[in-house]
């Protein structure tokens, strides 16, 4: 009986602390800037059709300091790929020298699928997103909707609750999105350190979201 | 050749395409000085062969590479909702008629070419009233689409990340 207690105590404290770390890893900003090293790595998560074309806008838009690019594509996606090699090789001399690559991981929610089996093949997807954060240890993650950035976000979180890198989690709601939300507009509503939206219909509805006018 | 594009991405709406090859539309496109429709019908089941209109020139596809040649040298572009195909429209600067297929649930791609109506970049309707949209639509009232500005997205995040 002792024991049991005992290790009930000790989970719920252990359970505290972690969501104790997590509220202020989400709260506070970092105390240096990546930034101030000169370059800044990122994750940038595409997702399919419209996504991925939005995503590679705000690309383009990013100065030479923005590198690496470690780019992260759903294992059923074809076309990315194509975008974003076409992307990286159009980029001029000062940008093409430096690295970027390519990462695949299981799609972790398809169009239509159902909430019950998206929440197990989201936990599958965290079994290869914890592996790739801690190796890549981005600065950034960017990401703007496919179900697939949720748990790569989740990941970048545990490097920054763990102590081994803050990661800013970046991201930008679709054009498409005027009135309301993305199922994964409003998980990151919660846990991005910037959440951009893109009509001020949404700004007036989520006070934390950024809104600078129409980006792509 | 004054040119007619109708798209429908990647869905199907069989009733578009036989709404715009109807003899009643034809006449009006006719009348307004069209010639030539051509037509993206991706996975619809009715494929309209060249001599499904009396007054128009037709061409039907399911689907292409990249139909931004179509876009480019349409008149004017007679489309689905869908996000994509709207703002490929208005990006390469096409007078837009975006028709809405009432048959289907009211879908979040809805929203955009809503909103768009709402701010004049394009025409909006259904297939039950295209041909009185076709009769009646003036181009004119139709504001320029401005291209999104990425930059003030990087400026932003160079000031919140530090970046010089």
């Amino acid at each position: 009986m002792m024991l049991l207690l005992g290790v009930v105590f000790a989970l719920s404290l252990t359970a505290l602390l972690f969501f104790l770390r997590l509220y202020f890893v989400v709260k506070s900003g970092s105390n240096q800037l990546p930034g101030a090293r000169g370059h800044v790595a990122v994750l940038v998560v595409a997702g399919s059709g419209g996504h991925t074309t939005e995503i590679m806008r705000l690309m383009e838009s990013l100065s030479a300091a923005y590198t690496p690019r470690h780019y992260v594509i759903a294992d059923t996606d074809k076309m990315s790929e194509d975008k974003i090699v076409a992307f990286e090789s159009s980029e001029p001399q000062s940008h093409s020298n430096l690295q970027f690559t390519i990462n695949r991981i299981p799609r972790s929610r398809e169009v239509h699928q159902s909430w019950s089996s998206s929440v197990v093949s989201t936990l599958n997807a965290l079994r290869y997103s914890l592996p790739l954060l801690f190796r890549l240890r981005p600065d950034m993650v960017l990401c703007n909707g496919p179900g697939t950035c949720v748990p790569l976000c989740i990941a970048g979180l545990l490097l920054g609750i763990l102590g081994m890198k803050k990661v800013h989690i970046v991201y930008v709601e679709s054009i498409c999105r005027v009135q309301t939300l993305s199922l994964t507009g409003r998980i990151l509503y919660l846990l991005s350190d910037y959440f951009f939206v893109q009509w001020c219909s949404l700004r007036d509805k989520y006070p934390k979201a950024i809104f600078l006018g129409r980006l792509v | 050749m004054k040119t007619v594009f109708v798209t429908v991405g990647t869905t199907r709406f069989d009733e578009l395409i036989e709404s715009v090859t109807s003899s009643e539309v034809a006449q009006v496109l006719k009348a307004r000085g069209y010639e030539r429709l051509v037509l993206q019908v991706g996975n619809g089941s009715f494929v309209p062969d060249a001599a499904s209109c009396a007054h128009l020139s037709v061409q039907a596809y399911r689907f292409k590479e990249s139909i931004a040649e179509d876009m480019r040298q349409a008149d004017l572009v007679i489309s689905h909702a869908g996000a994509g195909s709207c703002l490929e429209a208005l990006g390469a600067g096409r007078p837009l008629l975006v028709v809405v297929n009432d048959k289907l649930m009211d879908n979040h791609q809805l929203e955009l070419a809503r909103q768009l109506h709402m701010d004049h970049h394009l025409l909006y309707c259904t297939c039950s009233t295209l041909t009185e949209t076709l009769k009646n639509m003036d181009l004119s009232v139709l504001q320029p689409f401005p291209p999104g500005r990425p930059e003030h997205f990087a400026n932003f995040l160079d000031k919140a990340l530090g970046v010089k």
